[in-house]
């Protein structure tokens, strides 16, 4: 019985583990089908946005602040923002809903796939830490 | 792996960009000349969704993130009561229609994403409740889609009623085209017909098929937003969003197939084609489809004289290239089209008012009337 417990809490303990440190890969792959799902319409299959109105996300110096792009998946844009020294009125980027492993997920996604690339992880915990829009 | 799949898919989206991007006639015209002015006239509405009027002054306008105002004696004043909105994706507060008995009962209906039920996520739903000064109560869950799903895209929504008694609202594919559109057991890429009181209407064409969803009217749809009845003639009509190039224009005939995803004049976002089938038998042609897509949402028939050369145009509004659209309808066939206020911004919805006068809902701005000068 003790023996029991004591499988029962490690493979609880492993399955919280693996959790927390979901790997790269699978963030991004995971990533990809947010991106398919939520962000396609309008920033297109290869990033480049669609409209005047739209940002690029494939070389997005936006992609930079980390911080400021995990708000702006989470609470949406507010007001004019600034990418690649050219301003876009933020208004149609809205929140999606996406939960913060979503979010950290299509985040890797994107940082890595066109031609960017940028091999540091966010994770939940860094979605978690943006409490309110920035 | 993904080295190989994107190289894949730059060479499909260059391809489509250089020879599937053809615009469908008739090409788009710019306005000669403007003699109209716009004036924001209920402001600080993100995305003003839907919209209906109790008076000209008095609006009922839905904001997607789940809030309903009413905007009345120049205030713009929040409902309570609403269903919780679920806003994922495309989700959340959709559309608000007011019972065609509204002065006698104050009722109103909405449609919205819905976590209501089994399973996470959501899905469409529509209500019933009665609208007191500013709040709602007797709120009724009149019908819900099912399942419950976490995928962001496709939950329609437009609510209008017929002369006799019914009404007519629209749930999108829920993501999941394969699946729901051709399916009548299924909810998703319907368009459902309902008696006022969420019964289901006898002569519905699907009530007495064991297994099948008894409120469905129209089948093979893939993201309706904009319905309207014709003040004129009573007829039915439906836009929906298509894949790229393949939005539609269609006069949904109860029970028949609008044919989404087994017929389509549209390719799949990243460029690689979903069918090379436009024609089924069995299946409905589209009055007309759009090339390139313009993301239609909102529609409506002008009936008043305010305008010059408008009066018996059709109007739909452009999310994707921010403008209004008119079209000029000859015998069922589209034969003129023009941009009105190009680069206004996403286009969410348009109506004539009880005063005769266009209103449209632009996100980020809000209600928008056009005045002739």
């Amino acid at each position: 019985m003790r023996l029991f417990l004591l499988i029962y809490i490690f493979s609880l303990l492993g399955v919280l583990f693996s959790i927390q440190n979901k790997s790269m890969d699978q963030s991004i792959e995971d990533g990809s089908i947010i991106y398919g799902d939520f962000c396609i319409q309008c920033h297109g299959p290869l990033g480049k946005g669609l409209t005047e109105n739209i940002p690029p996300l494939d070389q997005s110096d936006f992609l930079l602040n980390i911080d400021k792009s995990i708000s702006i998946i989470k609470y949406g844009a507010q007001g004019t923002i600034i990418v690649n020294n050219k301003e876009y009125i933020g208004n149609s980027m809205i929140s999606q809903g996406l939960d913060d492993e979503e979010i950290s997920d299509v985040l890797n996604y994107i940082k890595n796939n066109w031609s960017n690339s940028d091999k540091s992880q966010i994770t939940t915990k860094d979605v978690d830490y943006i409490k309110k829009p920035i | 792996m993904n080295t190989y799949f994107y190289t894949i898919l730059l060479f499909f989206s260059f391809s489509h960009a250089t020879f599937g991007q053809e615009e469908n006639p008739p090409k788009i015209s710019s306005e000669n000349e403007t003699n109209y002015k716009v004036d924001v006239i209920i402001d600080g509405i993100n995305i003003p969704w839907g919209m209906d009027f109790i008076s000209k002054d008095d609006i009922l306008v839905t904001e997607k993130s789940g809030i309903l105002y009413r905007y009345v004696n120049g205030k713009k004043i929040i409902i309570t009561g609403t269903p919780k909105a679920y806003s994922r994706g495309q989700g959340g507060l959709l559309d608000v229609a007011l019972h065609p008995d509204y002065i006698d009962n104050n009722l109103i209906y909405l449609t919205i994403s819905s976590q209501e039920g089994e399973g996470s996520g959501g899905n469409t739903a529509l209500y019933i409740a009665k609208l007191l000064d500013t709040k709602i109560i007797d709120l009724r869950l009149l019908y819900k889609a099912f399942p419950n799903t976490k995928k962001g895209q496709h939950w329609g929504s437009r609510i209008v009623f017929d002369n006799s008694g019914h009404l007519f609202f629209s749930i999108g594919d829920r993501g999941n085209r394969d699946v729901n559109p051709q399916n009548i057991e299924l909810d998703g890429g319907k368009i459902y017909r309902l008696n006022l009181d969420g019964s289901i209407p006898n002569d519905n064409p699907f009530k007495t098929e064991r297994g099948s969803k008894s409120a469905v009217y129209s089948y093979g749809h893939r993201n309706p937003q904009g319905l309207f009845i014709h003040p004129e003639t009573g007829v039915l009509w439906e836009h929906e969003h298509g894949p790229r190039g393949g939005d539609e224009i269609n006069l949904p005939k109860k029970g028949k197939n609008y044919g989404w995803p087994v017929i389509t004049y549209g390719i799949n976002y990243i460029g690689t084609t979903i069918t090379d089938q436009t024609k089924a038998s069995g299946m409905e042609q589209p009055l007309y489809y759009w090339k390139p897509s313009i993301a239609p949402s909102g529609m409506t028939f002008l009936t008043s004289d305010i305008y010059p050369k408008w009066k018996g145009s059709l109007f739909v509004g452009s999310l994707v290239f921010e403008y209004l659209e008119r079209l000029v309808i000859k015998e069922n066939k589209v034969v003129f089209r023009e941009k009105i206020l190009d680069g206004i911004g996403r286009v969410r919805n348009v109506k004539q008012g009880p005063d005769g006068y266009l209103y449209l809902g632009v996100e980020g701005k809000g209600i928008i009337k056009i005045s002739p000068k």
